[in-house]
């Protein structure tokens, strides 16, 4: 029992250099640490929005009609919209809506697949015959169709926006999960947690889960970019966020009315959602080399 | 082969099945009553509840299901509660534009995404490698409504080169008109010998489908990299390299030949998801095709053409996914196992 437990600690510290080994991989690439530095700035953004937006109570919809349609100059950098709300509070507060959307679809997607996968995995046979067949049937739709045609029936507001993004997504977590739980059950850890005489419940959630999350986190993380484009599309054709809150896909979309002269609404708030989702993707796409033991030989070797 | 090929069509059945009880459910939740909004703005109860027992609403769930799936089979979708009429004659309409967009974008995607990957994968970790994969990374994270919005601000006001939208120039079509024969207006134009008709459909057809290309381009040059740079590690390769075969030759032909497989797949793939992104392109490029029809069923929440469409392109989507995993296997024994 000792023994094993220092061997589990042995494993742990090599994990530890092995991340280190893996970040210093991934930092090589400098596409990925320009992403790195973006999702940076963004995250801070979002939690300091109220703080940064110069205009914090036109960046939530308050208008302010005797500026409006004000082009990019030194009181509003980014200019001002129809309603004579600063682009730049809007785009700022707007990143917190949309970080904020995009993790609730990640732990909505989270908590339908990760579950069903560790069922999946765990009991085998029919349940995972049925559950991967259903999750096979999810994936055969296209994505974005599918969550405008939930969407559309549901009626249009951010909620419905966020369950309409997660149903076509939760399928790849069951997956993911499933092949995890499906090698991790024949583990002898597994196995003496069923000697002791754990219960089903017990050894799937105390000693499978945690053992499968960190792939489960890695997947998130590089999702969010795909997640944040889809809400910015359900939000351009109105049926994500609903107005006055501050959301890159309708200002784009708002923008529409005006942009062959008034160009800065659409331009900047498009701008926020393209280098947004290129950061996440330039990332995704570098961990995915450093994670591809293939690709990681190559690298070592150069 | 055989086995394979029917056990994939089985359970393409199932797939259908599972696909129009989900559509079904969704025209079931909405929230407002088909029967009303059939009829229109403040219709009389009577004639509600004549609609209704006219459109089967009355019926236990299982039978209306019943009675959805035969329609379905006789390749009837309903009909739109805007103009009553049939949702399978609008889409008949609205599709030869669509393809239109669809084929030329799938043809830029390819002829774009493959060289590039090929020479990323040449030039592995160079600066020019850098490029090409951020290029390609940038293509597939714009989003496509905002894309073209710059395109038309750069070309049509900026620089005046490229008309804004729409599939023809008004004027052209009214001077020389294009007799409609395939329903693609470059084709027909060309087959008749309409030169200037031929010249404003280019001139419209160029931005939407760069924009429509875009996200295809990007993970095609991102495919064929990946699988050039295993290929180029195999045996054979340093094996035409010692007979001294030219470094262009190795590349585009012996290499690429092999690689081909995963970018051919990604490109059907690719062509399938375009139909979602000509929602957007078509919204703003004014362009007359299916994601225009969808979109502005979105705006009048008219539900039949929604989920008309909706099952349409799903059925597309699983039979173009199904005929490129045939193809594959057909084409390379090593995956017949299925």
């Amino acid at each position: 029992m000792v023994m094993e437990i220092q061997k589990t600690k042995h494993n742990w510290l090599n994990k530890g250099r092995e991340y280190w080994r893996g970040m210093n991989l991934i930092l090589k690439n400098p596409l990925t640490t320009f992403g790195l530095g973006i999702i940076i700035i963004l995250v801070a953004t979002a939690l300091l929005a109220p703080h940064l937006a110069p205009y914090p109570e036109q960046g939530r919809g308050m208008s302010n009609l005797k500026e409006r349609l004000v082009p990019p100059g030194f009181r509003h950098p980014f200019g001002t919209d129809n309603l004579g709300r600063d682009i730049l509070s809007r785009i700022i507060i707007g990143a917190r809506t949309s970080l904020k959307a995009a993790i609730a679809v990640v732990l909505i997607v989270i908590a339908i697949g990760v579950p069903l996968g560790l069922i999946a995995g765990y009991f085998g046979g029919k349940v995972d015959e049925i559950i991967m067949r259903f999750a096979d049937m999810i994936l055969a739709f296209p994505s974005l169709l599918l969550a405008i045609a939930i969407v559309a029936s549901l009626g249009p507001n951010l909620l419905n926006a966020l369950i309409a993004i997660s149903i076509p997504w939760w399928p790849w977590y069951t997956r993911l999960v499933r092949s995890q739980v499906i090698s991790l059950k024949e583990m002898q850890f597994v196995e003496s947690a069923r000697a002791i005489g754990a219960s089903r419940l017990r050894i799937m959630f105390r000693h499978i889960l945690p053992n499968c999350l960190s792939p489960v986190i890695v997947q998130a993380t590089l999702d969010m970019g795909y997640i944040i484009l889809s809400l910015a599309s359900l939000g351009f054709l109105g049926l994500g966020t609903q107005p006055p809150a501050a959301d890159w896909g309708v200002m784009v979309s708002d923008g529409r009315e005006f942009f062959l002269k008034q160009w800065w609404i659409s331009t900047f708030s498009g701008v926020a959602i393209f280098l947004t989702v290129l950061a996440f993707n330039l990332l995704g796409d570098g961990v995915r080399e450093a994670l591809d033991p293939k690709i990681r030989w190559r690298f070592q070797r150069k | 082969m055989l086995r394979y090929i029917i056990k994939r069509l089985i359970w393409l059945a199932f797939v259908l099945l599972g696909l129009c009880a989900i559509t079904f459910t969704l025209s079931r939740i909405i929230p407002s009553d088909p029967a009303a909004s059939y009829l229109g703005p403040r219709p009389r109860p009577e004639q509600v509840e004549k609609v209704r027992v006219q459109l089967g609403l009355d019926k236990p769930l299982y039978v209306q299901f019943a009675y959805y799936m035969r329609n379905l089979v006789h390749g009837d979708l309903g009909e739109s509660l805007r103009t009553h009429r049939p949702v399978l004659q609008g889409i008949w309409e609205h599709l030869p534009a669509s393809l239109d967009l669809m084929i030329t974008a799938i043809f830029i995607a390819l002829s774009v995404g493959i060289p590039l990957g090929v020479l990323s994968a040449k030039k592995e970790n160079t600066t020019l490698d850098h490029l090409t994969r951020l290029f390609s990374v940038a293509n597939v994270s714009v989003p496509s409504f905002w894309l073209a919005m710059i395109f038309q601000i750069v070309f049509f006001r900026w620089l005046g080169i490229f008309p804004i939208g729409g599939r023809i120039d008004t004027v052209v079509n009214l001077v020389s008109p294009i007799k409609q024969i395939t329903g693609f207006y470059a084709l027909d134009a060309l087959i008749t010998g309409n030169w200037a008709a031929l010249k404003s459909t280019l001139s419209h057809l160029i931005l939407p489908s760069i924009t429509l290309a875009a996200y295809s381009t990007g993970l095609i040059a991102r495919m064929t990299r990946s699988t050039m740079l295993e290929v180029l590690r195999e045996d054979y390769i340093t094996t035409a390299r010692a007979y001294g075969i030219s470094e262009r030759e190795i590349l585009f032909v012996q290499a690429l030949r092999n690689a081909l497989g995963p970018t051919l797949t990604t490109a059907g793939l690719c062509f399938a998801f375009m139909l979602t992104g000509t929602f957007f392109v078509e919204l703003i490029f004014f362009w007359p095709g299916l994601g225009t029809y969808t979109v502005n069923a979105i705006f009048l929440n008219d539900y039949p053409v929604i989920m008309g469409i909706t099952i349409i392109m799903a059925v597309f989507y699983v039979v173009v996914n199904l005929a490129v995993d045939i193809l594959l296997a057909v084409a390379n024994p090593r995956i017949r196992l299925g």
